[in-house]
């Protein structure tokens, strides 16, 4: 049976990995090689970096930083942030990525999600959603949450798959670094709208959130990034916990 | 030497990362006759079965003739795809046809919430002992990411259930192929390409 999987993100800054809380207040969490080291002894499934500066001098920072968490891990290696062009994918994937996230660019050029996906295989293409709450419904934000794209999220979604997308990867901006849990109702939303994978994230911040969001929130995996990276919740334990509870995880 | 076959499809950097961290020797030949010195063939991809044209007429003889003469060859997930007669995916064009059958789309089961493409961890569940799996445990979790597959016949020694069954690893004389990425697979998928490469050797 497929399993749920646990990704840990290590959002990067100039080569170190940062966190802070509804995409704010950053601070730092160490060296990304050795939080990914850990991470593979303690079983996670997927490891998911993300540039949250990506500027021109990061970016070199970034290939350093690609291929140094790759020697450490035989692992899904995922690769995001400012992310515009086939170049930029193109140079993510040499340095020893398997997949590469979008989001503002995917937005602002959705052709980009079909040409990589040619390229690549949809496999290799995730498209990454911020989302936040407007009413009843999801809106999607870009440009690292500060600009409104105007477009409803399970739409999106929906339009990021028959672009080519293989993966969706929501984060729940109202739950960024809150750890008050993801946002099952959205991801659920997302899910429910989709064919492909869905990894939720923002919000994780107890064992039973996860649990929450592989039943009611119907994710295929969830994604965490603090909680890991300052040891609060091992990710041996959390699996263990999980399988308890039903869920099919990798042991 | 293991010759790495690059044919566009995907990129051979987290295959060769691998290869290195197991101490193994490895090329990537620019022309098909290279086969032929090597002690071991590994054809990797990931993406759709058109990206196996570039496998033409004179890289599809020089793999069928080393495969003839004993030199072990790992197909990797579209690889393995490769190895049979051919694949729904791209119905005219011919596979290496060393295995038997055709790889077929994966219905999924949507009311399951089955999804295709296929990815994340699953098990193995091996029918029967072989080489290539030959120390790990029925049962242990491997990273797939894949939509098309091949169908469970003789030659299957690991087969993987995502609402059906499908072919997870086969092995067949000096032919092997596994559907998932032992490059991506944690200590389980090192060492599969280890008991490849041991048996590279033993050959």
């Amino acid at each position: 049976m497929l399993t749920k999987r646990i990704i840990a993100c290590m959002d990067v800054r100039d080569g170190q990995v940062v966190k802070g809380v509804q995409f704010q207040q950053l601070r730092h969490a160490g060296d990304p090689a050795a939080l990914a080291r850990r991470y593979n002894v303690e079983g996670i499934d997927e490891v998911v970096v993300l540039d949250v500066t990506a500027t021109l001098e990061s970016r070199r920072a970034l290939a350093r930083t690609i291929g140094a968490v790759a020697k450490e891990i035989f692992l899904p290696l995922t690769v995001g942030g400012g992310i515009r062009s086939e170049d930029d994918a193109a140079a993510a994937v040499e340095a020893g990525a398997d997949k590469v996230s979008l989001n503002t660019a995917a937005l602002s050029n959705p052709s980009l999600i079909t040409t990589l996906s040619r390229r690549f295989g949809s496999q290799a293409v995730i498209v990454a959603i911020d989302a936040k709450r407007r009413d009843a419904r999801f809106g999607v934000y870009v440009r690292s949450g500060t600009a409104d794209a105007a477009r409803d999220a399970v739409e999106w979604a929906r339009e990021a798959e028959a672009r080519g997308a293989g993966e969706i990867l929501l984060t729940s901006m109202d739950r960024d670094g809150t750890r008050a849990g993801f946002d099952c109702e959205l991801t659920a939303a997302v899910s429910d709208a989709v064919n492909i994978p869905v990894i939720a994230s923002g919000g994780a911040g107890v064992l039973e959130h996860f649990l929450d969001v592989f039943t009611r929130g119907c994710a295929d995996a969830a994604l965490a990034a603090s909680i890991f990276h300052y040891a609060d919740t091992g990710v041996g334990d959390l699996k263990r916990y999980l399988s308890a509870k039903g869920i099919p995880v990798r042991l | 030497m293991i010759a790495l076959i690059d044919y566009g499809a995907g990129n051979l950097t987290s295959v060769k990362k691998a290869l290195t961290a197991l101490g193994a020797d490895f090329t990537v030949p620019t022309a098909p006759h290279e086969c032929a010195v090597a002690a071991g063939l590994i054809v990797p991809g990931v993406g759709h079965f058109a990206a196996t044209k570039a496998l033409d007429a004179p890289w599809r003889d020089a793999v069928g003739r080393a495969v003839g003469a004993g030199t072990p060859l790992l197909g990797i997930c579209l690889g393995m795809q490769w190895l049979y007669e051919g694949s729904e995916e791209e119905p005219e064009l011919p596979g290496l046809g060393a295995l038997d059958g055709r790889c077929q789309l994966l219905r999924g089961d949507r009311t399951r919430r089955l999804k295709i493409p296929h990815v994340g961890w699953n098990a193995l569940d091996m029918p029967r002992p072989s080489r290539l799996l030959a120390g790990l445990a029925s049962g242990s979790h491997v990273y797939f990411t894949h939509s098309f597959a091949a169908p469970v016949t003789s030659d299957c020694v690991a087969a993987t259930t995502h609402a059906e069954r499908f072919a997870a690893a086969v092995e067949r004389e000096n032919v092997f192929g596994v559907q998932f990425h032992p490059e991506k697979s944690g200590e389980a998928g090192l060492h599969i390409l280890r008991n490849f490469l041991d048996f590279c050797r033993s050959c």
